[in-house]
């Protein structure tokens, strides 16, 4: 009996195994591709290697070269952090009164943030340009952390209302008895439990607004506000005639170490159920 | 430590609902208080307002002489044991202990002191490290109880701090906390729907209904003389028998038998101009099984012969269970009873009895038994108003 569901659970972690394999490299080729074509230098770009013949740090020398990629860089962090700032905050703010109080036009609120957060961003470019350009706000960082803010918000409060929602009231009655007023519950007891809601939010907004190429093509025109991916549309070779792809490769390289460091950082705080025990359940 | 007096003391929600309705109640220092009634009767209300946290729309409420209407819940000075306990899942045992205290700003060393006195008192001195989320019901009950008293406040409020216990846990739990209170003597505020934890935890009981308060009085007093159908029904397990019957030159008719009624229940009933059809209320204890009963007692009281339905014998008594055919006793009280109860719709015609008789009854299930009741027990109500007409301040 007991050999037979061992060899059962054996086959099952193999056939699972295989699944995540699949799964993994299905997700990792392309990561790599890039990875390896950062290291390749313009000869062998097309040669078809998976692993280079040649390892070549030119690429990542080129674009650091140019202050093209670096202001692109600097705009990027700005822009994505105060935007995501803004959006935590105020997010975190919207998503406590959803939770927690009851007060007219609740539901059309959540029912307008829910709206925007469908809309097609797409047919919103061009009247942005011209309210933009209208506004002087074109080619700014607020120009980029406005509409980021926007379509950020919606996002932030439905994950933060989820969270909220989580922590029983009651905590927070509890703590007013014991003689905390509103700002102590709130930051001793409410936001080390809202914390994991939080930074996953954070982390979440931060990646929509440092991905975002739409409206940072759209609504840009120089370096002085424009962020890493449209600039990266901008690259060229050194000659017209040369492909720039391994700078590009390299460049994508480089933007996306930011997103894995900033997961890796706030990981750690993510932990799921961290308001299990406080009440029955 | 301190007095508590609730003066006329009205909740008006804002949609115009009136959730309690002008209670005066004045709880004196040191006394273990309960407040019960069925679900919706505005007693977690009441309570809600003594600890500040929902605002009071009519009245005074003072504590310790002071009106504290408009102060917020941390000046009151009062701690409280909520239903669910509502511990800080992020903090240990002692944190979560420590917590009142640390807000207060008492110092590293009182609070270490304190915390410990508490922890020992509760029986958690080896769960101090601990995390909420790895204790059992009954450790974290007794947490949010050490939290309550680490900080010697004046006044405990409890919101069915037992409910979420299983039955075992909660007999058990229900004396620790009686002691607990008698050994701390803190003035004590008691949330229950449990009309036995009501008994046998209060030095008084308050009945509440639809926001209005029934009665106030020990929980003897209180089984004795209920003052209307209402606290008649809810206390006492199993309940009062209700019975329609006849007030008719003296006699008293029902379908559980006639009787004369005896010289105190008959003053009782001139002074209380009573109506000529009333209900009549009998515990299961005054029932007997009329052939153990001595002779000249039986006399001076009524009798009726039907099938067993159910016999229960639990050792010490036998409850027997009856169905006799007539109307039920009709009153809006009973039925907001039976409905609390969960019993209004189980189907059923008649007048159901139960009776709680000796050991030595030799009724049988299924077969006819002559009962007996004691005449000068039975308590009478106006049905209209559910009065008990035969109510006396002893």
């Amino acid at each position: 009996m007991a050999g037979i569901s061992g060899a059962e659970t054996k086959a099952k972690r193999i056939g699972w195994g295989l699944l995540n394999t699949v799964a993994v490299i299905y997700a990792l080729v392309p990561v790599l591709w890039i990875v390896s074509l950062s290291f390749k230098s313009s000869a062998t770009l097309t040669d078809g290697n998976f692993i280079p013949r040649e390892w070549s740090f030119d690429n990542y020398r080129n674009i650091f070269a140019t202050t093209e990629f670096i202001r692109a860089l600097v705009n990027s962090i700005g822009i994505a952090v105060i935007a995501t700032a803004i959006a935590v905050v105020f997010g975190t703010m919207a998503a406590y009164a959803i939770a927690r109080l009851d007060f007219p036009g609740k539901r059309l609120l959540v029912g307008i943030s829910l709206l925007i957060a469908m809309f097609p961003q797409i047919s919103l470019v061009s009247p942005l340009f011209d309210i933009e350009r209208a506004l002087g706000l074109f080619d700014t960082w607020p120009g980029l952390i406005l509409p980021y803010i926007t379509f950020a918000l919606p996002l932030a409060i439905y994950t933060l209302s989820a969270f909220f929602r989580e922590i029983p009231w009651e905590l927070e009655k509890a703590a007013k008895m014991d003689g905390a007023t509103p700002a102590q519950a709130f930051q001793k007891v409410i936001a080390p439990l809202a914390a994991p809601g939080v930074f996953t939010t954070a982390i979440l907004v931060f990646i929509f607004c440092w991905n975002d190429f739409l409206f940072a093509i759209t609504l840009t025109s120089t370096e002085a506000s424009r962020t890493v991916p449209a600039a990266l549309s901008f690259f060229t070779g050194s000659s017209q005639f040369e492909d720039p792809a391994g700078s590009i490769a390299a460049a994508a390289v480089v933007i996306t170490i930011p997103i894995i460091l900033f997961v890796l950082f706030f990981q750690r705080r993510i932990v799921a159920g961290l308001t299990s025990g406080a009440v029955k359940g | 430590m301190a007095e508590i007096v609730l003066d006329k003391v009205t909740k008006r929600y804002p949609d115009g609902a009136l959730a309690v309705q002008e209670v005066n109640l004045e709880i004196a220092d040191g006394e273990f208080i309960i407040l019960v009634g069925p679900s919706g009767c505005g007693k977690s209300t009441t309570l809600n307002m003594i600890a500040g946290l929902e605002d009071i729309t009519d009245g005074e409420l003072r504590i310790g002489g002071q009106r504290v209407n408009e102060k917020a819940p941390k000046d009151r000075d009062i701690a409280m044991v909520f239903q669910s306990y509502a511990l800080y899942p992020h903090m240990t045992v002692k944190e979560n202990m420590a917590f009142p205290l640390r807000l207060a700003k008492v110092d590293n060393a009182t609070v270490e002191k304190k915390v410990k006195e508490a922890a020992e008192i509760l029986d958690l001195s080896q769960h101090l490290e601990r995390k909420p989320s790895n204790l059992s019901g009954g450790q974290r009950q007794r947490v949010a109880m050490g939290r309550a008293i680490v900080r010697s406040p004046k006044a405990f409020l409890m919101d069915e701090p037992l409910s979420n216990l299983d039955a075992k846990l909660r007999v058990q739990m229900r004396t620790s906390v009686s002691r607990l209170q008698k050994q701390l003597g803190t003035t004590t505020v008691y949330v229950t729907h449990d009309q036995t934890e009501a008994m046998t935890l209060g030095d008084r009981v308050v009945v509440m209904r639809g926001g209005v308060v029934q009665q106030i009085g020990a929980p003897q007093f209180l089984y004795d003389q209920p003052a209307n159908l209402f606290v008649a029904g809810f206390i006492g397990s199993p309940s009062m028998n209700f019975v329609p019957a006849t007030l008719e030159n003296g006699a008293l008719r029902s379908v559980i038998g006639d009787v004369t009624l005896t010289d105190r229940i008959r003053r009782l009933v001139e002074s209380a101009d009573a109506p000529r059809e009333v209900i009549l209320g009998i515990r299961p204890e005054h029932f007997e099984d009329a052939a153990i009963v001595e002779p000249a007692k039986l006399s001076a009281g009524g009798k009726f012969t039907s099938h067993v339905d159910v016999l229960e014998s639990m050792g010490s008594d036998k409850y027997a269970y009856f169905n006799l055919t007539g109307e039920q006793a009709a009153s809006a009280e009973l039925q907001e009873l039976a409905a609390d109860a969960g019993s209004d719709d189980v189907p059923g015609d008649g007048i159901s009895l139960v009776t709680r008789l000796s050991s030595a009854s030799g009724a049988v299930e299924g077969e006819p038994a002559d009962i007996w009741f004691d005449a000068d027990k039975v308590q009478l109500f106006d049905p209209s108003s559910g009065k008990n007409l035969t109510y006396t301040e002893r």
